[in-house]
């Protein structure tokens, strides 16, 4: 059966062939030495629509769906109510079967929608400039750490010993390109090292809660190095934004804005930072300006910096990113606007807080940590956290990410809109069963 | 006509574009004042504003399914939709990286699976679907370089060489892992020049970076010599498989000396390019850089399938496990067509691009006259000589309907129309276009001034690019603060 990709039939193959001047297409192929072609590939055989159809839902049904199961796992990633508007939008094909717009004519959905995003992440974040997005928070971070010795040339990274584990990975792998090394810094900022480039503070921070800003922008700052803020772009719609309290460089995950997790990615980073820096941002820009009839019109701007012009003095080799998740990130800030993201917020923090309140009245339970939270909090248990998800993935509940590794017994719950009060007094009934005297 | 607003013009106070459950727990204290934000400024949009506003953006568009794309190295081919289906399920769309593996056993399945395709298909021995796109993807070999010479002990490498055709990628990634890059001439064959690489590849020289074939859309012949070379002299030989569209059931990297190539998901394997991205860069290595691949591996062992770091790791290169929605759909793609059908993508992208260097090459400078792999690259040197540039001609094909192809690049070819039509295009399209381009050629003599003015019957004409650049204007502003 012929391939419903491949249009070209045997007729148009022997057409094209004589036109071309030659008996056969693997004459086309005389290039490649004739030790090396033709070789043998161990593949599956082919499979027709409705066969992979088929055998791709029972492989998906071998994975535990969160449409199935009430789930309080985030850490990063996040279970967001999505509005049905944003998959609609992203699948008109005119979007995503197009590339980065190179060809500004015949892509101003994709320039116009983007100079949008870049305006919805400089008004959540209270920055200046954002650029079109990063592969995913992590990255974001991970570049804007190289910015930051760019800008303030200097070759040293401090972060916050709070960060996500895995964003500290990445900022790691990134900075061993350059020999940067990269130095842990505790809360109170004690032994933050007065010549690094930066410091990289979460807020909140992994374990959920929100730190002193304030004191972090005056450290820095008072050493010469720009502070970096990883966000959750959901608590901007109640928390104060970094621009605010002075942050320069402010990276997140997008994926809560309106992405399903899957499976962490695609994600997109947000990378929104003060002016002054902007020709050292990594990544696309998009800008405003006229064509030769004085319309209106977007393009791709400051391309000196990227790599398919600068090359190896480009301020990064990125090049294809998520641009995608960026539209349905924008089309979500869209539909939920200034009172939508708000509400989703406070449904998060005061739904996240009677959970933590009745567990902590549970006895053996306590919160870690004191301070002031969003949606996410360690919670110590009076049993082994994978022996407490065990049971509570019986009971069709995804819980906490456990802990033990760095704190003892404890477990990082998060509680968005999307869980309801059935499920939290659910979650609380079942961990009351696990205290013994 | 562009589209004159934006959000803040048709925002409108009190308007929300969702509805969202109330409360249904007590509320709690709020936390301190300092901590607050004052304000907020979103747009406020009904729901059907919203979608009226983003459907006539997605007009302005062009894409794929809009027509003849032959955006030269990108495979802009056609994306099945039963790709698009399939990822959304919710067993795939609904999973969270970081719940039990146990409990994700069929997404581990298909990565473990898809890493083994792609190491077949590539002729490798081990593959990280970890890269989130193809740059991701080269930032883990020239990664994987640097660890593989420290672990050796060598220490005077500080150099990677790439030819002058190449994608500006591959510097800009030597650049970032700390390396200095040396650009190694074409020859007149629009091969690798030999003699220079000979002379080039010193004691110094930790990798040499080569795109296959190259981004003229031509297979180096002499590739067995530059392997030899480069490895007799301690080097490792690294691929960009940018363009691995022409090569499959053809020829596979690994026999070709090729120590780690990535793979560009979202080209070869048909995942659609999302204005942008998403897109997903595996990388395949030999079994001597395996134990520094990025972490995470998908592993299988008695108990089922679990995630792997190597020993000796470059790290991890997001914060989960690559772009897991994108590999769905590649791994769809290769059941779809299988060993067979695979081939006759390659051969029918190889078999396009010749016929349209063929039908065209009397109409525009061919500066490479030999056959061609799933690109050809022109010159519009012939035209230039009338006054008219690439641009023009790219800007005048927007007018007959077409997206142009890559031009001004490789840079190694003057007024550069870089053309990659891909296997999904039929005949009748590909003469269509040949027609398009032979009334620009005839244009060019008769009419230039309808090229230099070119596009007429776009959204919006040329735009000024010079004053995007000198007056940043990158944002919309609402409320006092930002």
């Amino acid at each position: 059966m012929p391939s419903p990709y491949l249009p070209n039939t045997d007729t148009d193959r022997t057409a094209m062939l004589r036109e071309i001047g030659v008996d056969s297409i693997e004459e086309l192929f005389q290039d490649i030495p004739r030790e090396f072609r033709n070789v043998q590939f161990k593949l599956p055989p082919p499979l027709s629509e409705l066969e992979l159809k088929e055998e791709l839902r029972q492989l998906s049904n071998r994975n535990t769906n969160l449409e199935d199961y009430a789930c309080f796992l985030g850490a990063g990633y996040y279970r967001h109510f999505i509005p049905s508007v944003v998959g609609h939008i992203i699948s008109r094909s005119e979007f995503y079967t197009a590339y980065t717009p190179y060809q500004a004519e015949v892509s101003q959905g994709t320039l116009q929608s983007i100079y949008e995003f870049q305006s919805l992440v400089c008004q959540l974040t209270g920055m200046e400039v954002s650029n079109a997005g990063m592969y995913d928070g992590s990255t974001a971070a991970a570049e804007a750490a190289l910015m930051a010795c760019r800008v303030t040339k200097r070759d040293k990274v401090a972060v916050m010993s709070t960060i996500h584990p895995k964003y500290y990975e990445v900022v790691e792998t990134y900075a061993k390109g350059h020999s940067i090394p990269l130095e842990k810094v505790e809360s109170n900022l004690d032994g933050l090292p007065s010549d690094c480039a930066c410091l990289i503070v979460p807020q909140p921070n992994f374990f959920g809660y929100f730190g002193n800003m304030e004191a972090c922008v005056q450290k820095a700052h008072d050493i010469g190095a720009l502070l970096i803020v990883i966000v959750d772009p959901i608590s901007l719609g109640m928390f104060k934004p970094p621009g605010d309290y002075g942050a320069d460089i402010v990276v997140a995950e997008g994926q809560a804005l309106g992405n399903p997790i899957s499976f962490g990615g695609p994600g997109v980073g947000i990378f929104a930072c003060r002016k002054e820096y902007l020709r050292q941002m990594p990544g696309r820009i998009v800008g405003k300006t006229v064509d030769v009839a004085g319309q209106t019109g977007y393009v791709l701007t400051l391309v000196t910096r990227e790599q398919h012009i600068r090359r190896e003095r480009a301020t990064s080799n990125i090049c294809t990113s998520e641009a995608l998740v960026a539209l349905a990130t924008t089309v979500y800030l869209a539909t939920l606007g200034k009172r939508g993201l708000r509400k989703v917020a406070e449904l998060c923090y005061h739904k996240a807080h009677y959970a933590a309140d009745a567990i902590s009245k549970l006895k053996g339970y306590s919160l870690v940590f004191p301070q002031p939270f969003f949606k996410e909090f360690v919670v110590h248990c009076p049993a082994k956290p994978h022996l407490i998800n065990n049971t509570l993935f019986q009971e069709s509940i995804i819980g906490g990410l456990d802990l033990s590794y760095i704190l003892d017994n404890s477990m990082l719950l998060c509680v968005t809109e999307m869980n309801t009060k059935e499920e939290i007094d659910r979650l609380v009934e079942i961990l009351g069963t696990f205290y013994r005297n | 006509m562009g589209h004159h607003y934006l959000l803040p013009d048709i925002s409108r106070p009190d308007r929300i574009g969702c509805s969202l459950p109330r409360l249904d727990v007590p509320p709690s204290e709020l936390p301190p004042e300092e901590l607050l934000r004052q304000e907020l400024y979103l747009p406020e949009l009904s729901e059907v504003d919203v979608v009226r506003y983003f459907i006539a953006l997605s007009k302005l568009n062009y894409g794929v399914d809009t027509g003849f794309y032959p955006l030269g190295s990108c495979t802009m081919k056609y994306n099945p939709r039963l790709h698009e289906d399939i990822a959304q399920l919710p067993g795939f769309a609904s999973i969270h990286p970081y719940q039990p593996a146990k409990s994700v056993q069929g997404a581990l399945q298909l990565m473990f699976e898809l890493q083994q395709y792609l190491a077949e298909i590539t002729g490798m021995n081990a593959t990280s679907l970890a890269p989130m796109a193809g740059a991701h993807g080269e930032l883990a070999s020239i990664l994987l370089v640097k660890a593989y010479h420290h672990t050796r002990g060598d220490k005077l490498l500080k150099k990677i060489l790439v030819p002058d055709s190449s994608h500006g990628t591959n510097p800009a990634t030597a650049a970032m892992c700390g390396f200095e890059v040396d650009t190694v001439p074409s020859d007149n064959e629009g091969n690798v020049d030999l003699n220079s690489l000979e002379s080039m590849m010193n004691e110094e020289v930790a990798a040499v970076t080569l795109t296959i074939p190259n981004t003229l859309g031509l297979f180096d012949p002499q590739i067995a010599e530059i392997s030899r070379l480069v490895h007799e002299r301690g080097g490792l030989l690294c691929g960009d498989g940018a363009n691995l569209n022409s090569l499959l059931g053809k020829v596979k990297f690994g026999d070709l000396g090729i120590d780690c190539v990535q793979v560009n998901l979202h080209k070869t394997f048909s995942t659609p390019h999302g204005g942008g991205g998403p897109g997903s860069g595996p990388i395949c290595v030999k079994t001597n850089l395996a134990q520094f691949l990025p972490s995470p591996l998908v592993t299988k062992n008695d108990k089922g399938y679990t995630f792997t770091t190597p020993p000796k790791s470059i790290g991890r290169l997001g914060a989960s496990y690559g772009n897991f929605g994108v590999m769905v759909k590649a791994y769809a793609y290769i059941r779809t067509l299988g060993a067979e059908g695979l081939k006759e993508v390659s051969e029918n992208s190889v078999l396009n691009a010749n016929y349209l260097k063929e039908k065209l090459k009397g109409y525009y400078h061919l500066p490479y006259d030999r056959t061609c792999m799933h690109e050809v690259v022109f010159s519009g040197k012939k035209q230039k000589a009338k006054g008219v540039k690439t641009l023009d001609i790219a800007k005048r094909l927007l007018d007959y309907g077409f997206h142009p192809p890559t031009i001004y690049f490789p840079l190694v070819v003057n007024e550069a129309l870089m053309t990659e039509p891909t296997e999904t295009e039929s005949k009748e399209t590909l003469d269509a276009y040949i027609d398009a381009m032979k009334q620009i050629a005839r244009e060019a003599d008769e009419n230039p001034e309808i090229l230099h003015t070119a596009p007429h019957n776009t959204p919006v004409r040329r735009l000024d690019e010079v004053r995007a650049a000198r007056q940043p204007d990158l944002r919309w502003r609402m409320g006092k603060h930002y």
